[in-house]
């Protein structure tokens, strides 16, 4: 099948006051009808802005290149005008973030079909029933008293729900979840998890789910891209990378993750920082803090992305090599 | 509504009564006496102390205070030392110049400083926001004096085309109103311009960089839509204080305005009043700008309640 939204190539630089950074570098991603694409990273790992970049929501000061195709168009050089349609119409946004995403001063209802009411011309009664159908949708209770209210009169996960509702006022055939789940508590991003993953099977969706919770990765997701200062370090399959991990860095993360039967025994970390997007290595940028480190080839040269398995790539010198444990 | 304005009203009326006694005492301390000041070259004893009983001030400061107060709730601000003429019709006369003055001025600020700092935070960093930033630094820096002054020597002095001074009423004839207002107004809203433009340029910038802007970039809508329907009612919030504080202040009177272009307000009067000791005029003067402020106040406050949903006024 075709993909939704496939980037090849893309880089994205930032001009800063201390010259130009590299947030994202060369970075190849697909993601097809009705799967679910996670990618993950740690901050300022260029997962979030690989995809604002795709989309034509980087920041002004952001230079895009490679190609981006949405559906049939290619997005690259096409005039801002005809990439906001295509973005407004074909993709649905939930940012991370449910207390700062919608606009205070607006009813919940007018934001949530505001872009349907933009792209596919709703009349002011067809808008505002279909706000209601939306918001009863997401699974917000009394929907038609709640279509009127401010955002400021609802919880955070009930907000997270209106962006989500407002993610899906044009029937977009991507959704885009930048880290939905972060600003909520725990039985709150359960909830929020479960209800995207009920939709998407529902409406068939494509999902692009940027996280750091391997948890959620491993629950919702088809394929998995993990990024490391603006390059994808392995990518592949869920099954595949979270079953044989072959990048130390992925492996680093996995052993990462908290282990709720360890009880309170010590959290496993990533000894050191990502490097400055300002100032990055000419080889690996993970060799510093890398358990493998295999020899001066990993600090001068670039490893390119290799196959290990079907659909499963690696950007190491040393696949195959198990971490020293010093 | 109603209940939050009656509140509103009846602190006001304390925030008033408090003004009179600041007034009332503040005048006390300074130093000339009114009536030797009314009389002049005309001072014999007798006149002098028939003069001081007529206005009470024979009488204890606790009495003159509360006798004071007890005529100003009837509207009797008392009689001008000076001409002999009530102070609420001297005070209430003035209204109308100072409210065209003001208004005016207000009204030609925004004009300027909404599209001027909308577009200078938008583009900002281009060549329109420098414009823009030259342009309210010079109207912050230039003292408004000067501006005036230019102002009538290009305008009605080379150029002919704008009077240089006086008032007629806006009841009287509105084309004569409008030429006479716009020198002054003008000079007084360029100030209030150059203010205003940085706030609404730095109101729009914070709201441009907030989430839900994005939000609604995302959404793909036209540019327009996004900077009039999601960051200018935002923006607007803040702003709205900084044009009533303006507006407030300049319903107070710009004295050297005023003088400058023989405008008979508020300002002028106040002046006037403090030259000749004419306590009565003065305090009546005091009280009105007062009324005016807490009035602006809560017209903000309401505004404030439209614009926000957040705030409740109850």
């Amino acid at each position: 099948m075709k993909p939704v939204l496939a980037v090849e190539d893309l880089t994205v630089t930032i001009d800063t006051r201390r010259g130009p950074a590299r947030a994202v570098a060369g970075v190849d991603w697909a993601v097809r009808p009705g799967e679910t694409l996670a990618l993950v990273g740690e901050s300022g790992s260029g997962k979030s802005m690989s995809v604002l970049a795709a989309t034509g929501l980087a920041p002004r000061t952001a230079r895009v290149s490679g190609r981006i195709h949405l559906l049939d168009t290619e997005l690259t050089g096409l005039p801002e005008q005809r990439r906001r349609r295509l973005r407004g119409r074909h993709v649905g946004f939930v940012f991370q973030d449910p207390m700062t995403s919608l606009n205070p001063v607006l009813t919940v209802g007018r934001q949530v079909v505001e872009a349907a009411q933009e792209h596919l011309g709703l009349t002011r009664r067809a808008a505002r029933s279909r706000a209601v159908e939306l918001l009863d949708l997401v699974g917000i209770p009394s929907a038609g008293q709640r279509v009127d209210a401010y955002p400021h009169q609802f919880s955070g996960g009930m907000r997270q729900r209106v962006v989500i509702a407002m993610a899906l006022a044009c029937e977009p055939d991507l959704l885009i979840a930048d880290e939905p789940t972060t600003a909520l508590d725990v039985t709150t991003q359960a909830q929020i998890v479960e209800l995207v993953a009920d939709l998407q099977r529902r409406l068939g969706t494509a999902v692009v789910w940027i996280t750091h919770d391997l948890g959620v990765v491993a629950g919702i997701a088809d394929t998995v891209a993990v990024m490391y200062a603006g390059r994808i370090l392995e990518q592949g399959p869920v099954d595949a990378v979270f079953g044989a991990p072959s990048h130390p860095y992925t492996r680093a993360l996995l052993a990462a993750r908290p282990d709720p039967a360890a009880g309170d025994a010590d959290l496993v970390t990533i000894a050191g920082a990502p490097p400055s997007p300002l100032d990055l290595p000419p080889g690996c940028a993970f060799w510093p803090r890398c358990p493998v480190r295999g020899d001066a080839r990993c600090e001068h040269e670039m490893p390119p992305l290799v196959p290990v398995s079907a659909g499963h790539q690696v950007r190491t010198f040393y696949p195959q090599a198990t971490d020293r444990r010093d | 509504m109603a209940r939050f304005v009656i509140r509103r009203l009846l602190q006001s009326a304390v925030v008033l009564l408090g003004v009179t006694l600041v007034v009332f005492l503040l005048l006390q301390l300074v130093p000339g006496d009114p009536v030797r000041v009314a009389l002049g070259t005309r001072f014999d004893p007798q006149t002098y102390e028939a003069l001081r009983a007529r206005a009470g001030l024979d009488q204890p400061l606790v009495v003159q205070y509360f006798d004071y107060l007890r005529r100003a709730l009837t509207g009797d601000l008392g009689v001008s030392f000076r001409s002999g003429r009530p102070v609420t019709a001297i005070v209430l006369e003035r209204l109308p110049a100072t409210l065209s003055l003001a208004v005016t001025a207000v009204l030609f600020a925004v004009v300027i400083a909404f599209p001027l700092g909308i577009v200078s935070a938008i583009r900002s960093g281009s060549l329109v926001d420098h414009a823009a930033r030259v342009f309210s630094q010079f109207g912050v820096s230039v003292p408004d004096f000067w501006m005036g002054i230019m102002a009538i020597l290009l305008f009605s002095g080379v150029l002919g085309w704008l009077p240089p001074s006086g008032y007629v009423a806006l009841t009287e004839d509105p084309g004569r109103w409008a030429s006479h207002v716009a020198l002054p107004a003008a000079t007084v809203g360029l100030v209030t311009a150059s203010i205003l433009t940085r706030f609404v340029r730095s109101s729009m910038l914070e709201v441009l960089s907030e989430d839900y802007v994005r939000t609604a970039e995302a959404k793909g809508l036209r540019t327009r839509v996004v900077v009039l329907r999601h960051v200018l009612r935002n923006a607007l919030i803040p702003v709205v204080t900084v044009v009533a504080v303006q507006l407030a202040s300049l319903l107070g009177g710009v004295i050297v305005i005023e003088v400058l272009f023989a405008w008979p307000g508020i300002g002028r009067l106040t002046y006037d009043a403090v030259a000749a000791r004419d306590y009565p005029v003065l305090q009546g003067a005091v009280l009105l700008v007062a009324a005016l402020f807490l009035l602006v106040n809560l017209v903000v406050d309401i505004l404030y309640a439209r614009l926000d949903p957040r705030i409740t006024v109850k």
